[in-house]
């Protein structure tokens, strides 16, 4: 049990790459944070960093109230699930589990213990004593958590730990993962490029981009205020509808922001609505559909319950409320 | 796989035989004839043979000289086999922790492999030569009396090292690439496991590598065994007393300058079951992958 704290962590990789900087978080004793951003945005690098796997060229990370950068990853009080699992091919699963205790000198009858415990309660002991490839990848999923699990860490690293399962297990895996962290209340630093999983798990997610933090927040807060342009269009699915200000000056708010950000949802029909759209396209989803479309020459999604009678020509309203602002220099939110 | 079909039944054939050819009349032909000659004895003016049964094998096993080459072969093969796999592992696991900048040494490693037996031996006869050599001059620095020529413990050495050396490069190779094909988050994994350098290496890395040793380890005992008579002829040509007479040496040695042609034989064909054998080992153990 511990907190990490990231301050101001940056990372250039030997040939001058920066894939990091100044990344400063505050994760607290038994908190979950994903890290969550497009492919290489550095959400492994810096999962890396904490891990000891990669060194830390800049800043400082404190895990519990330990500065750990020159520490070992053996000694950093971490367990890791990777994404390909990295499971021993060439053992049991139960010498896998036992490893990592083994090497501490760990009691045997106490590896034992913690086995079964773990076996227990990821539901892995009929698997015991196959070896991982006689295991399928949910399962061998659930053995690499064992191994971190039995292990009992001061904290859980995971590396888009469920990328390689298909979309429904990947689903169910999410739920286990939170209900056994809200369980263990072990400390937590979760990496996917998933904006799904990662509102889904987190309780509070940190939006990277370009390796630099976008914003930091509860699921909600990223959602209902993002910070940026960035994370408007990242967080949320159907993507929050991004129009240039200019393009549509009646707008309120248009004339000083760059970009005026309205989600789908947040689109009504209404025959005197202020604005004029015209569809191109519609994606059935069962409960809903997309309606893709232009508005002043703009593209536009919003989404209709799937009993609504669609015409080419609609004319849209929105809540005030619902309108988000950027700056058209810097892309950050206008309040 | 294109399956190409023949109008001409005569066409596949002749595109097959001049391979054909070649390995009838250098390996078959000969084979055969090393069989046959091995049940015969011919008189001491080599015209006229006659059918002797086992009698060349029978003399052969109860020959001194011949138990001697055996085990002065299996010395030899041992040797060579732990040496050039363990100085290629020692240098693959280097390259392997920094395989960007290993690109020119990788080149350089695999120089030895080009160069034919005999000149490797030719090489280290100079290397170790007593009067011109390098390496006696500074052996005697350290009080070190080398010479290959009188010493028997010297000769083995030098065949070994020549030979070894050689094959250097070929494990290196295989053993950086069953290196690369491990996962480097098996490591990774193992090190926030609690395992050190040294630990990581006897509990991961060399168990997943074992695919690789073994077939290195059959393909080592083959070379040293049967493809090393142009070291030996070069530096030691079996000697002194005997000390490096290997069995394929002492093949050679019998027939053509013993003149002796069913003893010969006889030793060839010992030979050919060895290597016949140590393959059909090899294959069974391919086929079940080397368990893990
Ligand atoms: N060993 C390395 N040497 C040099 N550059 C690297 C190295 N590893 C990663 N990078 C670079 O650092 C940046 C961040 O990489 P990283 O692997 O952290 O991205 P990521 O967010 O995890 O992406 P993904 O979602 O695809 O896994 C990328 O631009 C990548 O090319
Ligand atoms: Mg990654």
């Amino acid at each position: 049990m511990a907190s990490i704290t990231l301050e101001n962590v940056g990372k250039v990789y030997p040939g001058g790459t920066r894939a990091v900087g100044d990344v400063s978080i505050d994760i607290a004793d038994g908190e979950l944070i994903v890290l969550v951003g497009p492919s290489g945005c550095g959400k492994s690098t810096l999962l890396r960093m904490v891990a000891g796997l990669e060194s830390i060229t800049e800043g400082e990370v404190r895990i519990g109230d330990r500065i750990v950068n020159r520490v070992e990853p053996a000694d950093r009080d971490i367990a890791m699930v990777f994404q390909n699992y990295a499971l021993y091919p060439h053992m049991s699963v139960r010498q896998n589990l036992a490893y990592g205790l083994k090497n501490r000198g760990t009691p045997r009858s106490e590896i034992k213990r913690r086995v079964d415990e773990a076996a227990e309660i990821l539901q892995i002991g009929p698997f015991l004593d196959r070896k991982p490839r006689a295991l399928s990848g949910g399962q061998r999923q659930r053995v690499a958590m064992g191994r971190a699990i039995v292990r009992e860490p001061a904290a859980f690293l995971f590396d888009e730990p469920l990328s390689n399962l298909d979309a429904k297990l990947r689903v169910a895996m999410r739920l286990e993962i939170k209900q056994l962290q809200k369980r263990l209340r072990t400390t937590s630093l979760y990496v996917t490029h998933d904006q799904l999983e990662a509102m889904t798990l987190a309780d509070r997610l940190v939006v990277l981009n370009g390796g630099r933090v976008e914003q930091i927040g509860t699921a909600l807060e990223v959602y209902r205020r993002p910070a940026s342009v960035f994370v408007a269009g990242f967080i949320g699915s159907p993507a929050m509808n991004l129009l240039d200000a200019r393009a549509l000056p009646h707008l309120p708010g248009s004339a000083h922001a760059g970009t005026i950000g309205i989600r789908p949802e947040d689109l009504t029909v209404t025959p005197d609505g202020p604005i004029e759209f015209s569809v191109t396209a519609v994606e059935e989803l069962g409960a809903q559909r997309l309606v893709h479309g232009l508005a002043n020459g703009e593209a536009m999604t919003i989404t209709q319950p799937s009993d609504a009678t669609l015409s080419d020509n609609m004319r849209l309203s929105f809540d005030r409320g619902n309108l988000h602002l950027f700056n058209r220099e810097t892309g950050r939110r206008i309040d | 796989m294109k399956r190409t079909i023949f109008s001409n039944q005569l066409l596949p054939w002749l595109l097959l035989a001049p391979q054909l050819a070649i390995t009838f009349i250098f390996f078959l032909w000969p084979a055969g004839q090393a069989v046959r000659q091995s049940f015969l004895r011919e008189d001491a003016f080599g015209i006229n043979s006659s059918f002797v049964g086992l009698t060349n094998f029978r003399a052969l096993l109860s020959s001194p000289e011949y138990m001697n080459s055996l085990q002065v072969t299996a010395v030899f093969a041992v040797s060579v086999t732990i040496m050039s796999m363990g100085v290629a592992l020692l240098l693959a696991i280097a390259v392997d922790r920094m395989l960007k900048s290993a690109r020119v040494y990788t080149t350089l490693l695999v120089w030895p492999y080009a160069v034919a037996p005999a000149v490797a031996g030719i090489l280290w006869w100079f290397i170790f030569n007593p009067t011109i050599g390098v390496m006696p001059y500074v052996l005697d620095v350290v009080g070190y009396d080398w010479n290959h020529i009188s010493s028997k413990t010297d000769a083995m050495l030098l065949v070994v090292i020549a030979s070894a050396w050689k094959q250097i490069s070929y494990n290196f190779l295989f053993f950086v690439a069953g290196l690369q094909a491990i996962p480097a988050s098996m490591r990774e994994a193992a090190a926030i496991d609690g395992a050190g350098p040294v630990r990581r290496f006897f509990d991961i890395t060399f168990p997943l590598l074992s695919p690789t040793t073994f077939f290195l380890l059959v393909v080592n005992i083959v070379y040293a065994m049967f493809d090393t008579f142009g070291v030996i002829d070069a530096t030691t040509e079996g000697g002194p007393a005997q000390a490096t007479n290997i069995m394929v040496y002492k093949v050679y040695f019998d027939g053509f300058i013993g003149q002796n042609i069913g003893s010969s034989a006889a030793q060839s064909v010992i030979l050919m079951l060895l290597v016949i054998s140590l393959t059909v080992i090899q294959f069974r153990w391919v086929e079940k992958k080397v368990e893990y």
